[in-house]
């Protein structure tokens, strides 16, 4: 059947990567973007009235997990797929730490197939192990990895203790073209820790992660990278220390990039001990605020803000991390970290713009430009021939986070009851809704017609 | 029964009543950053009468005829639970004690799941330790049971809190201007974390004394977030003790050690050690207690230990009788 064309009339176009911010039509036919551009006409397409709406690049997330194979009961490809398309992504990267982890390019070709056949219309891109079962001793077969699709390469959670190790990693890297993406954590000093090494932790008795554990780490591994001239990608950054390092690695022109995650702009460490600052006195230990890096302080939060606007921060990344309710209903220390996160990132990360830290053109940039730069991708563009992936947000519409709507598997967020301005309201990926809210849209297989 | 104490008895019986509770509005008790002064007064009031029954030759009363008291003990504890399980069977309270170390927890049972069998059992109250701090917390999130904590982690012991306060109020009266000092691994204690929010209603200048390793690097702002003014962090015991009225060594764990946050007990007893020479420095009528258990010859030395100045055996006479008074608020006082 011959697709119809599509048609996006009048929204506000913001496209980073090329430089456009105006009013304007989205003309889409094949799947890939054919111009954008004033009252443009197109005979029998499908359209979509967008005034009031912004249309942007679809978001790029460089850091997700998705859990298949290995743990179907906090997340299936299906759903975090359907989930990633309610909070705006069309292309997601997800972390190797299924079970088995993507160690070997059999595994890696499964969760491809998986992806080709429940969620066509999401690009998932997996990032293979730089350890074999992630043990930190071995390295896997990178070529091998790259080969069957691999867009980088991660231990993530479990980092690469030995430096040796991480070097030779790294003239691997290096001669693929690929990030290594770096969960930064010294975990000879992180150990028994629970939560950011500050004031709450003595004010709750938990064993405190100091920001030095993430921030020693960046720096070895910019000076890897400065050895081996491999790419680095600083995944989710937390501490102002960090932000710093990158920023001087950086203004010495090595190839690093970083991300950071919305919880980690918006949350402090506070919210391990209160629900919201200044209700009541009653302590929460809210495991849904147990996350790894740990939420930091207001100071930190500055640090990354600053980091977004001057450039050091490429992008921003969810970290989603989705976990059965059993992971989370116990104590704090025995909580797995993590948070769900796709499907609250836009709304919680507009609260910046509302309060005036960040500028919508930055943020937009951070979820699209940014992270396609990272990946050498031709995707987070609504350039001409670009892969039509579009989100449609309104940035003033204000709803309520309720974990019952998730589409993800993963109820586990401290932004539950939240009430937040800012919303997708439709997810186009390869020129077909993957997500419309008015239209209650949930798909993420393909049809065989355009929606209109 | 003499008639001497059957009067005793019967007084008790009385004035327990007439005390005005009406300010008493803890369902649970699981730390004293949230007792006002009036409320811990009300606690000793009681107590000072339970400390009477405690010297009877009949320790009996009816008070809590008819309620069930668990004790939950997700770590060893022998001191603690002998105290409650004590102050509960005083009062007159059934009690079971579930040892979950070896039981459903050891087959894999849930924290929530173990306290929501429990409320389904229509226990009244639960006396909890857990090795997790936060754990009674996440617990009184999930249940409606009364949940007294008996020691979470790192985080909190109330019940030891309000003991050693009472223990400093029967010595002194009045506290204003006395200095106490607690002196050891700060980082882990409990103890000293109930003692600091406990004595904040007393002016008492609290001094926590310790070497640097054992000192929670986010101490100093907690206080000073917490407006907990009344705390001074020392690292010198020789200098915290000048003018001292207490000084309380916390029980120093082997472990400490081990993980490197001391170089060697040697080191360690030489720079923290309560001893008589240490004391010979500080004002002679310095009193010196103890939380238990002790490392006789680590944290503090025998011969202060069972010395003259030494309170720790009050401490324990004392916990039971604060035991009784919580429980008495917490599951007989008022109906709910």
């Amino acid at each position: 059947m011959k697709e119809k064309n599509l048609l996006v009339k009048n929204a506000r176009i913001i496209d980073p990567a090329g430089g456009l911010d105006e009013s304007g039509d989205i003309l889409v036919a094949g799947g890939k973007i054919i111009k954008t551009g004033k009252d443009i006409a197109a005979a029998g397409a499908t359209v979509i009235e967008a005034s009031g709406l912004i249309a942007c690049p679809g978001f790029i997330d460089l850091h997700c997990h998705l859990r298949q194979p290995g743990y179907e009961d906090k997340e299936t490809i299906a759903t975090g797929a359907a989930a990633a398309a309610r909070g705006g992504f069309t292309t997601v990267c997800c972390m190797p730490n299924t079970s088995p982890p993507l160690d070997n390019a059999a595994t890696v070709g499964h969760v491809k197939d998986i992806a080709a056949r429940e969620a066509p219309l999401i690009t998932i891109l997996p990032a293979g192990c730089i350890t074999k079962g992630r043990a930190g001793r071995e390295l896997t077969d990178m070529a091998e990895l790259a080969a069957a699709g691999c867009i980088g390469f991660s231990d993530d959670g479990s980092p690469v203790s030995s430096a040796r190790l991480m070097s030779l990693a790294m003239q691997y890297t290096a001669s693929l073209d690929l990030p290594v993406i770096d969960h930064c954590e010294d975990l000879d000093l992180s150990r028994g820790g629970h939560m950011n090494d500050g004031w709450v932790a003595a004010r709750l008795g938990l064993k405190g992660i100091p920001a030095a554990a993430e921030d020693t780490m960046v720096a070895r591994d910019i000076a890897l990278c400065q050895l081996t001239g491999a790419r680095l990608h600083v995944t989710h950054i937390s501490t102002k220390g960090s932000v710093e390092l990158v920023r001087d690695a950086k203004r010495r022109g090595l190839g690093v990039t970083c991300d950071v995650t919305p919880h980690h702009l918006t949350l402090t460490e506070e919210r391990v001990m209160v629900a919201q600052a200044g209700t009541g006195t009653a302590l929460t230990y809210d495991t849904n605020a147990r996350v790894n890096p740990p939420l930091r302080s207001s100071a930190d939060i500055d640090a990354l803000i600053q980091g977004i606007k001057d450039g050091t921060i490429d992008a921003i990344a969810t970290d989603h991390a989705p976990h059965t309710m059993g992971d989370k209903l116990c104590e704090f220390e025995n909580a797995a970290p993590g948070i769900s996160g796709f499907e609250t990132a836009f709304g919680t990360l507009m609260a910046l713009v509302h309060t005036g830290r960040i500028d919508l053109n930055v943020l937009i940039a951070c979820l699209t430009a940014g992270p396609a730069r990272v990946l050498k991708s031709a995707a987070g563009t609504l350039q001409p021939g670009a892969r039509a992936d579009i989100a449609l947000l309104d940035t003033g519409r204000e709803w309520t986070v309720d974990v019952k709507d998730f589409l993800s598997k993963g109820r586990n967020t401290p932004f539950d009851g939240c009430k937040l301005k800012g919303m997708v309201v439709a997810t186009i990926s390869g020129g077909r809704f993957a997500y419309s809210y008015s239209r209650k849209i949930y798909n993420i297989k393909p049809v065989n017609e355009y929606l209109g | 029964m003499s008639l001497s104490e059957s009067r005793r008895h019967a007084a008790t019986r009385e004035t327990l009543p007439q005390l005005s509770i009406d300010s008493w509005n803890h369902r649970h008790v699981l730390d004293l950053d949230d007792f006002s002064r009036e409320e811990i007064d009300l606690v000793f009031e009681i107590a000072k009468g339970m400390v009477e029954i405690l010297d009877r030759d009949v320790k009996k009363v009816p008070t809590l005829r008819g309620k069930t008291i668990a004790t939950m003990f997700f770590e060893p504890s022998t001191r603690t639970r002998a105290s409650f399980e004590l102050a509960a069977k005083y009062l007159g309270a059934d009690t079971i004690s579930l040892d979950s170390a070896k039981s459903s927890v050891a087959k894999g049972e849930s924290l929530i799941d173990s306290l929501r069998t429990l409320q389904a059992l229509e226990v009244d109250t639960i006396i909890m330790r857990h090795p997790c701090s936060g754990a009674p917390y996440i617990a009184a999130q999930h249940i409606d049971t009364s949940i007294i904590n008996a020691g979470d982690g790192c985080h909190a012991h109330p019940s030891q809190g309000l003991l050693d306060l009472f223990t400093m109020k029967q010595q002194f009266g009045d506290l204003t201007g006395r200095k106490a000092i607690i002196v050891g691994d700060i980082m882990h204690s409990r103890v000293a974390r109930s003692n600091i929010w406990g004595t904040r209603h007393y002016g008492i200048k609290l001094v926590l004394c310790a070497p640097p390793t054992l000192v929670p690097r986010g101490l100093p702002e907690m206080l000073d977030r917490c407006a907990l003014n009344h705390v001074t962090i020392e690292h010198s015991l020789d200098a915290a003790l000048e003018n001292a009225d207490i000084v309380m060594p916390l029980r120093l764990q082997k472990e400490r050690q081990q993980s490197g946050l001391i170089s060697s007990m040697r080191e360690y007893i030489q720079g923290y050690q309560v001893n008589l020479q240490r004391l010979a420095g500080a004002k002679p009528d310095v009193l010196v207690m103890h939380p238990g258990p002790m490392n006789e010859g680590v944290e503090i030395s025998h011969e202060v230990a069972y010395g003259t100045r030494s309170l720790i055996e009050q401490q324990v006479t004392n916990g039971v009788a604060v035991r009784m008074a919580l429980l008495y608020l917490i599951a007989g006082g008022k109906s709910r």
